[in-house]
């Protein structure tokens, strides 16, 4: 079963290794929209530092779903879903091999970028790490949740529309305790309970949501 | 690899989809060692055949029954063959394998399918019956008792095509139940099943 989840792992990698428009895509799309925020609001220190939190957040939400469509897509189209569904190992050990290998190269970019950006948009110094570290503990959430919309809609033909509608209103507890957490702590205030609850979002979403994933699939590969 | 235990009933199955019946009343037994061809017109519902019983379709009438549960016996070769255009023949067939739990050898397998010299080169550069064969390699990988295939003799030559008819064959002869649709016969002593013609039975 590990020898299974290795070799997933490794092909899910070698697979965005060889296409890294997909993952690119994504990164780009956050520094983009991030960057036009000052140009389009004010160069205003004060108010860039004010809506920091949520413009990033919210850039980083969107950068995640427009990656996930292409997720399960090919893999759909070549028949390896089924080869995976057919499988003699539950369809969790590859699906999560999957998950990990998007995240590595979609959401951990994104949460190294971050400083960066809310350094642009002008947060003092000593929230950066704050920022950072509730995006890296926010971004596996939004992949392994928008993952489950991907897996129902994979077997329509244009599932972006729905895939979207499925799964916003799922990001929307991340997106608020994750701009909060920056926002609390620009404030000065102690940001641990925040973070506490993303890390828990973030356990059930680990815990439980592969296993969503592998029942979307299936449903979608029934008809 | 040979399990005589190997055993399918299908009773009263029946399939309809958008509305039309795509097979009724279907019932068949088949044991291991044989060899069955699915025919049937476009669209008549060989391959969605195929995959309730593999189980990877789950909206029909009647019941299938394995002997044994299927999944650790079975190799299932769908419509679409899994092959990623991005990987090579070896990358492709090396995730085949560990997800089937196989273990044969993977260059003599790739040797097998004439794949030999084309191992390392992306499966998007192949032709398309260069990347059929990455698939269809799977066969010589051993380790199935019940082999499910759908059209695998798509943009298959002639030398392939006596060469999978010999490796049906042989596996057959050694207890392997084969399903596999196609209009090829893999030679006489094969079990046919016809499906009617899409819209018969509306």
């Amino acid at each position: 079963m590990s020898g299974v989840w290795r070799a997933s792992l490794r092909r899910e990698l070698t697979l965005i290794w060889r296409a890294p428009a997909d993952v690119i895509q994504p990164l780009f799309f956050f520094v983009v929209v991030v960057s036009l925020f000052p140009l389009g609001l004010s160069p205003e220190p004060e108010l860039l530092a004010l809506v920091a939190p949520g413009v990033v957040w919210v850039a980083a939400l969107l950068a995640v779903m427009l990656s996930l469509d292409g997720l399960f897509r090919r893999d759909q189209e070549s028949g390896a879903l089924d080869q995976m569904l057919s499988a003699p190992v539950m369809t969790v050990v590859p699906v999560s091999a999957k998950l990990l290998a998007h995240w590595l190269l979609t959401g951990l970019p994104l949460a190294l970028v971050a400083p960066l950006l809310g350094y642009m948009m002008q947060l003092p110094a000593s929230v950066l790490d704050t920022l950072a570290l509730s995006v890296l503990l926010g971004t596996p959430t939004l992949t392994v949740v928008g993952a489950i919309g991907a897996a129902l809609t994979v077997g329509l033909n244009r599932g972006g529309i729905l895939l979207a509608v499925l799964v916003l209103p799922l990001y929307v507890p991340v997106l608020v305790f994750g701009a909060g957490v920056v926002r609390t702590a620009l404030d000065g205030l102690p940001t641990d309970g925040l973070l506490a609850v993303l890390g828990a979002i973030l356990a059930l979403a680990l815990s439980l949501g592969p296993l969503a994933v592998a029942l979307g699939l299936r449903i979608s590969a029934g008809d | 690899m040979t399990d005589p235990s190997a055993r399918l009933t299908v009773s009263r199955l029946g399939c309809e989809r958008d509305d039309r019946m795509l097979f009724q009343d279907l019932a068949f037994n088949a044991r291991a060692g044989e060899i069955w061809q699915i025919t049937g017109a476009n669209g008549a519902g060989k391959t969605t055949l195929l995959r309730i019983l593999v189980g990877l379709h789950g909206f029909y009438q009647g019941q299938v029954r394995w002997s044994r549960p299927l999944a650790p016996d079975l190799l299932y070769l769908g419509h679409d063959a899994g092959i990623r255009e991005e990987l090579s023949a070896r990358e492709n067939l090396q995730f085949s394998r560990a997800l089937s739990g196989q273990s044969g050898d993977l260059d003599a397998a790739l040797a097998a399918v004439d794949l030999y010299g084309f191992e390392d080169v992306p499966a998007g550069r192949l032709s398309a019956g260069q990347r059929r064969r990455i698939a269809l390699a799977r066969l010589w990988l051993g380790g199935k008792s019940v082999w499910v295939l759908d059209e695998p003799y798509t943009a298959i030559d002639q030398a392939g095509v006596a060469k999978l008819d010999a490796r049906l064959r042989e596996a057959a002869g050694a207890g392997v139940l084969i399903l596999y649709t196609s209009h090829h016969r893999v030679g006489d002593g094969v079990r046919q099943l016809r499906l009617g013609a899409a819209g018969e039975g509306r």
